[in-house]
């Protein structure tokens, strides 16, 4: 038999370390949780699919999933597009070029945690601007009571932060785009709206995939923003998933909330992979995957 | 079919500062084959985008058919062109690239399916119709992309800008050939934009020689290479290009380094220079009253002749002798410059000249 060199494990040690000690183990014991029953003080058994079962039963879970998408779609549908028409309008050159990228960047600086306590301000009912805007107009905002206040605060609060994500990504994008592409379809008399739709949209295939992956698990794993502004009331009416999640993991339900978290993770998971599969093939009439 | 004009046409990028082109008076003549030649940066693109409207000239118009255009848009003007990197729009397939400057100005369906059946004919895409664009190699998408120029029934013109530069060697030449057959087929009225220089000699039968964004001689491929008016055209085209010397006259004709080059006809002022190809350098082994004597540096074969370089009186310069030519380097070799051949310019231009004293 071939003699082979078993060196080259010493130089993979440090990275299968860390990966173990950061992901591996504790998504096992993640895993492990999730089919026990765990009691403080009592020894744990083995329960099967009971967590499961039971999670899938409990409605605040199965409400937080349906708010979830809802949410998640609902910020993509605004984000996407909004960046794109914002990075369109961005100016390609001189001191207004860089001047417009650090102010549209500057909201992705901030800390989520900052982000929840300025909204917070904002929107207090005793001093907060939002309210003081819209008593100008007969409306009485009120995101502690009212619960659709509440939610258009998180989803506006989640388009301040993100869309910026979206908007530099396309810009840099757009920039990618050689001019020959424009002069043609000049030439060949498309309107912009033609134009944008078979030279822009295409070309931005890339970085639009990844920035609507991103903003999909991100949006879909929210926690701090909300739970700073709402504190995911009124009610339930803006608890997501984390914020049932977290909730269940502070009470000690150990077993619940492993199964949830995996189910959680699986959610992702499978839709990251089919908006992946759709993006890549989007618009090329075939069903491999494209190279870049 | 169209004849395009420019008249005093000038573009500057900086808003005046300096000009990409300038003092551009050109005419091509309905259903010719032409090509622009010049190096990178002279202005020809700069050109071609002022033909196309692309760009709008800062200065002069631009006359289609006797027509001022300077102010229409692209889409108004019946120009097509095609750009260095092929153009394709990848999310659509070969046909619908072909049909999509037809459906933009909203041409019928069976028009439009018979025009990009014809023009995929033409250009060998018919078997890829159905295929996605983006798919296909560089020169099925530069087809595509000349497809896209002549598809409409109204294109008067088409514009090349380098259209093969990132095409294979072995499918340049069938390209050329497709180029030289479209023209011929549908006798519209073609300007090539290329800095090489056999490319543009074979394309077409009337070039311009452009540097420095000024167009300085335009005449058939023979004309540019037996008279070059400038210069830079001598020196550029043809290889290798024209011998160059500075000049100062003379009673009976001009000196260049220590050599007196008889001429009966003189030109008078400075910044003189003589300028002879190497191939019409009279040369020969034996002395003979006042030919100039130079010595054989290198001799090295191109092609089906000898090119020698010599020195002599001064002067380094190229010789091109026959093949067969016993010539090695070391030699002594006697060299004369025929007038009918030699060129004389002042000030980058051609000078006017005077009968000898």
């Amino acid at each position: 038999m071939k003699q082979t060199n078993q060196r080259a494990w010493f130089f993979l040690l440090p990275a299968l370390i860390i990966v173990a000690i950061n992901a591996f183990i504790p998504f096992m014991t993640v895993i492990n949780y999730s089919f026990i029953d765990k009691l403080q003080g009592l020894p744990s058994f083995w329960i099967g699919l009971e967590n499961y079962s039971s999670v899938l039963q409990n409605n605040n879970f199965r409400q937080a999933v349906g708010r979830q998408f809802a949410f998640s779609f609902l910020v993509l549908a605004i984000q996407v597009p909004l960046g794109i028409l914002i990075s369109l309008g961005m100016p390609k050159k001189g001191i207004g070029a860089t001047a417009t990228l650090i102010a549209i960047g500057l909201p992705l600086l901030i800390p989520w945690q900052v982000v929840g306590i300025i909204w917070r301000a904002f929107t207090r009912s005793d001093l907060g601007f939002v309210p003081i805007i819209f008593n100008q107009f007969n409306y009485n905002y009120d995101a502690a009571l009212n619960s659709a206040d509440a939610w258009w605060t998180v989803v506006i609060m989640d388009v301040w932060h993100w869309t910026p994500l979206i908007a530099l990504l396309c810009y840099s994008g757009l920039n990618a785009i050689p001019d020959a592409y424009y002069q043609a379809a000049r030439i060949d008399g498309a309107s912009r709206l033609k134009t944008f739709w078979v030279v822009t949209l295409p070309r931005l295939r890339s970085v639009l995939t990844i920035g609507i992956l991103l903003r999909f698990m991100d949006s879909f794993r929210i926690y701090i923003e909300p739970t700073m502004v709402t504190g995911g009331g009124p009610g339930n009416t803006t608890a997501f998933m984390s914020d049932v999640l977290v909730r269940q993991a502070q009470a000690f339900n150990f077993g619940p909330a492993a199964a949830m978290s995996l189910i959680y993770f699986y959610i992702i998971l499978i839709i990251s992979y089919v908006f992946f599969q759709v993006l890549t093939n989007a618009g090329t009439g075939s069903d491999q995957p494209q190279e870049a | 079919m169209a004849t395009i004009e420019l008249v005093d046409v000038a573009h500057s990028y900086d808003g005046g500062k300096s000009y990409a082109v300038q003092d551009i008076n050109l005419t091509w003549n309905d259903g010719v084959a032409s090509a622009l030649l010049g190096p990178s940066g002279c202005g020809k693109t700069t050109l071609l985008k002022i033909i196309s409207g692309l760009l709008k000239p800062s200065d002069g118009k631009v006359l289609l058919d006797g027509e001022d255009v300077t102010a229409l848009s692209p889409r108004e003007r019946n120009v097509a062109q095609v750009f260095q990197f092929p153009v394709v729009y990848e999310t659509l397939n070969v046909y619908n690239n072909l049909a999509f400057p037809l459906r933009n100005r909203k041409v019928p369906e069976d028009e439009i399916d018979e025009r990009v059946t014809r023009v995929a004919e033409i250009l060998e895409l018919t078997p890829h119709l159905k295929r996605r664009a983006a798919r296909l190699g560089a020169a099925e998408k530069q087809r595509i992309s000349m497809g896209r120029g002549i598809v409409r029934a109204d294109t008067t013109a088409v514009l090349f800008d380098e259209p093969l530069t990132v095409i294979d060697p072995h499918q340049k030449w069938h390209l050329r050939r497709k180029l030289k057959e479209l023209h011929k087929e549908l006798g519209l009225t073609m300007i090539y934009v290329t800095h090489d220089q056999q490319e543009a000699l074979t394309f077409a039968e009337q070039v311009t020689v452009m540097n420095m964004g000024e167009a300085l001689q335009t005449g058939k491929p023979q004309d540019l290479h037996h008279r070059p008016e400038a210069p830079f055209v001598g020196y550029f085209i043809g290889s290798p290009g024209m011998n160059l010397f500075d000049a100062t006259p003379e009673a009976q004709g001009v000196r260049v380094g220590d050599y007196i080059v008889p001429l009966s006809q003189v030109p008078q002022g400075d910044n003189l220079q003589l300028g002879i190809r190497p191939e019409y350098v009279e040369a020969s082994m034996d002395a003979h009253d006042g030919w100039l004597e130079a010595r054989v540096n290198r001799a090295s074969l191109t092609g089906n002749a000898l090119m020698a370089e010599v020195s002599g009186a001064g002067l380094n310069f190229k010789v091109i002798v026959p093949e067969n030519s016993p010539l090695r380097s070391g030699d002594t070799l006697y060299v004369r410059f025929p007038e009918e051949n030699t060129m004389l310019y002042q000030h980058g231009k051609l000078a006017t000249m005077e009968a000898a004293a």
